[in-house]
């Protein structure tokens, strides 16, 4: 197990460094270049200034040097200007030259310095974790019991009306991209204008106008049931579906399995069954689906977040890439490809542990 | 002129019936899901003498009682639909009209279902799509979709205005809007926003249908290329394993790690495209179908040289031809053929996005054969080509693909899907597609700023992808039920 764990770490490494590389290398090429010079210089910029702007900051090495800058392994390119002025990859402001690091880079723990926000990456980045991770916390809570329940109570009776009812739901909620139900929603249920909300209001049911909010901005300090609801709801919803089908396609094969007859014909209540024989095993494939579902749900985050103008992790990714904000990009995708592979990891060890037959063996 | 209502006239007599109808239903399926938690459910029995006893205890009854409202229900809609096509607009509102304009889309429709359920027995496992509901319904919304794309993009049928004009006085206007100054004699249908206009004044109706074409055009095509590149590359990689099988499932690994959309903004973004790695990556995926097709038809002909080299010669010609038609194109990167021989040229938004689509499907489709190609090579009549002595190629090709039909089918359904919200999303960030395209992302893109206050032109392209997606996947569901019933 030590070794399986260890080899996963190391091709999780191996990964890592391709990818960012490769980000690296897209982010870097002359015309992304041009117009992060442009825009952190001025739009009139000439070609010359452009060229010396980026020659004075390092950024016309090849690519392999700037990369192993970034990581660290070799000193931060510096130039100081005829007035005196130290420009360079380590510079940062409010920092004198005389303090600034030689190395500056992953292996040193320095993220970089973000050139939209004007302020360290870590630190900013760390921000939007944060909220990211709210939501997550709270589309985990919706999502996961929801799409168990439905799975099972769809799985545990294959053919019958229920099922087919709960399939369809589920079929329907795949079908469902968040920019579409995000959209959907909003419409309905956060608008002064038209759905629920004036009829509600009408009725009384209601103080405001709306039900919902259509932004999420007050969220990030305070979330509360109105301004935190679509969101959470829009990302949980296209997850839900996938989760919901693994669950009933194990449960509905628990279901036929041996022993679950054996107890049938010796007469254990049907609720028994479910609840004491079948749902521990029938849980276990599920338990890997949600894990891997963490990728696919960081780019629910991405849209939701763009949709419901919530600045998590998924807002700064467009907007790094907007903005071709490099050191942001790369640290967005190691974060990005951390939490890909890392799952994948907790989704193996996890299926071990859960299934005896795999443990003991 | 006046606006037109969702009902016009004929609504005073069918909207109070519809409602009753729909209130009647809803109550009896709130009653039949209370009634199920207490009564027995209803058992026909069946006699000794083969005679069946029908159950008509009170669930049994509930159960009619549901069926005939929602059959009532779905009557009274045909209703509003075919009334629709046959009166004028003023008599049937928005729905009849929309009805109408969608009528050789009906036509089409009502044509393929006779036939393929009279014919269903002799059509394989298509003819047994008609055995199941699921089916049945996927396949009708998909079908839908693909007609109105035929429809609008052949013969310009369907669309009401031009999809890119501006009317002047049309911004933003609620859904069944008469067209300013317009002459009732003249323009029938034209002279309305069927269903509004949006923030620039254009025929939310018909950028939704125009936005099709593009969107039924794009899924398949590209669906079709990443499983191209996915069997000819994992094909091999899960039946000869080792270390081709260690890099090439890296490399799918490592594109699978990337979230889509960062993938997206990095290839896709203007800068990247002017420097032309979206070519030159259309320019490796696209030769995968060349290869794939070459070693299909080498493997099974190689030993009848006289029939294979003129075959393959004239295929691979053909195919190279369109391959460079397709790559190369007067301005891009790649320019290499001259303009008299190019066949046709590929838009560079619509390119960049087909390639980025293709690439980021790729690795699944390859993740997917390779699993079903190692599972496979382990089954008897692969042992049986092997000590027969075919060769490799042939074995991946002839023996082991065929027998893997069944899930790649309805995972090809699934992809379809998968890719059009895909490019939903590409258009949701404004990537690749201009700005003014029709598309269904970009246009859920446009309206989704003034959403609360003026939510159809937003609503109506995410409804429309809705159903198409929602009709793949039904679609592929029945797909997956039919073939394991074999």
């Amino acid at each position: 197990m030590g070794l399986f764990i260890l080899r996963r770490v190391g091709m999780m490494i191996v990964t890592a460094i391709c990818l960012t590389f490769i980000v690296f290398f897209m982010t870097n090429l002359y015309p992304n270049l041009e117009k992060l010079a442009k825009s952190q210089g001025n739009f009139r910029m000439s070609d010359e200034a452009v060229a010396s702007y980026l020659s004075d900051r390092g950024y016309l090495q090849p690519a392999p040097i700037k990369y192993a800058q970034w990581l660290g392994l070799m000193p931060g390119y510096k130039t100081v200007k005829e007035d005196g002025k130290t420009v360079g990859k380590c510079v940062r402001p409010g920092v004198a030259p005389e303090d600034m690091p030689r190395y500056c880079g992953i292996l040193q723990g320095d993220w970089g310095f973000s050139t939209v926000a004007k302020a360290p990456v870590a630190e900013t980045l760390g921000k939007r974790l944060k909220n990211t991770g709210k939501l997550m916390f709270w589309v985990m809570v919706v999502m996961v019991p929801s799409a168990l329940v439905i799975g099972v109570l769809a799985g545990m009776n294959e053919g019958s009306r229920t099922d087919r009812s709960l399939s369809t739901v589920s079929i329907l909620s795949t079908a469902t991209p968040e920019y579409v139900s995000g959209v959907i929603f909003i419409a309905l249920l956060a608008s002064t204008r038209n759905g629920l909300g004036p009829i509600l209001h009408e009725w009384g049911w209601i103080e405001g106008k709306a039900l919902f909010k259509g932004t999420a901005k007050t969220a990030m300090d305070k979330a509360t049931f109105q301004n935190f609801t679509l969101p959470v709801l829009t990302v949980a919803l296209y997850g839900m579906g996938y989760i919901a089908r693994m669950t009933r396609a194990s449960m509905a094969e628990v279901m036929t399995a041996q022993y679950v007859r054996t107890a049938r014909l010796k007469g254990v209540s049907f609720r028994n069954i479910v609840m004491k024989h079948a749902l521990r095993n029938a849980l276990i494939a599920p338990f890997t689906v949600i894990m891997l579902q963490f990728p696919w749900l960081l780019n629910g985050v991405v849209i939701v977040e763009t949709l419901f103008s919530y600045s998590g992790f998924g807002w700064q990714l467009v907007n790094a890439a907007g903005n071709n904000d490099i050191e942001m990009l790369l640290a967005v995708s190691v974060v990005s490809v951390f939490v890909v592979l890392v799952t994948q990891l907790i989704s193996d060890i996890g299926y071990v542990y859960l299934n005896p037959r795999i443990r003991i063996s | 002129m006046e606006n037109l209502t969702w009902t016009g006239s004929l609504g005073s007599i069918l909207d109070p019936v519809f409602q009753i109808v729909a209130v009647v239903f809803l109550l009896l399926v709130a009653l039949q899901f209370v009634t199920s938690l207490v009564l027995a459910p209803a058992s026909d029995k069946i006699n000794s003498d083969g005679t069946i006893t029908l159950d008509r205890g009170p669930s049994a009854l509930i159960g009619m009682a549901v069926r005939y409202s929602f059959l009532a229900l779905l009557a009274i809609c045909l209703a509003y639909l075919i009334l629709g096509m046959v009166l004028s607009s003023e008599t049937t509102g928005i729905i009849g009209t929309v009805s109408a304009q969608f009528s050789p889309v009906w036509l089409a429709l009502v044509v393929t279902f006779l036939l393929s359920i009279v014919y269903k027995r002799r059509l394989g496992l298509y003819g047994k799509l008609f055995d199941s509901m699921i089916g049945m319904i996927g396949f009708g919304l998909v079908m839908f979709w693909v007609y109105t794309a035929l429809f609008v993009g052949l013969f310009d049928l369907i669309a009401t205005q031009d999809p890119l004009s501006q009317l002047s006085g049309m911004k933003n206007k609620l859904p069944g809007t008469a067209v300013r100054g317009a002459n009732p004699e003249e323009c029938g249908s034209a002279c309305y926003y069927l269903l509004g206009g949006d923030n620039l004044a254009r025929d939310v109706f018909s950028r939704m249908v125009t936005g099709s074409v593009i969107v039924i055009v794009i899924a398949p095509f590209a669906t079709l290329f990443a499983f191209m590149v996915g069997i000819t590359l994992g094909l091999p990689a899960g039946y000869f394993g080792g270390r081709l099988d260690t890099g090439l499932s890296f490399l799918a690994n490592l594109i699978l790690a990337f979230p889509v959309i960062l993938l997206f903004y990095l290839l896709v973004t203007p800068e990247i495209v002017a420097t032309g790695i979206p070519n030159y990556m259309g320019m490796v995926l696209f030769v995968f179908p060349i290869i794939f097709v070459g070693v299909l038809l080498n493997s099974r002909y190689y030993t009848r040289p006289k029939l294979r080299n003129p075959l393959l010669a004239g295929v691979l010609i053909g195919m190279f031809w369109i391959y460079l038609s397709g790559i190369s194109s007067a301005g891009s990167v790649i320019d290499v053929l001259p303009g008299t021989l190019d066949l046709f040229n590929i838009p560079g938004g619509i390119l960049v996005v087909f390639v980025s689509v293709v690439f980021v499907n790729s690795p699944t489709v390859f993740r997917i054969v390779r699993g079903l190609a190692m599972d496979i090579q382990t089954r008897d009549y692969v042992a049986a080509a092997q000590t027969r002595g075919e060769g490799p190629w042939y074995i991946m090709l002839w023996e082991i693909l065929p027998n893997a039909r069944g899930p790649l089918i309805v995972d090809f359904c699934l992809r379809i899907g998968y890719t059009t919200i895909l490019l939903g999303t590409l258009g949701f960030f404004g990537l690749g597609l201009p700005p003014e395209s029709p598309d269904w992302g970009t246009t859920i893109n446009d309206g989704r700023k003034l959403l609360s206050i003026y939510p159809h032109p937003a609503l109506v392209p995410a409804f429309s992808l809705l159903s198409l997606v929602l009709g793949l996947n039904l679609l592929a569901d029945g797909l997956r039920e039919e073939s394991l019933r074999d």
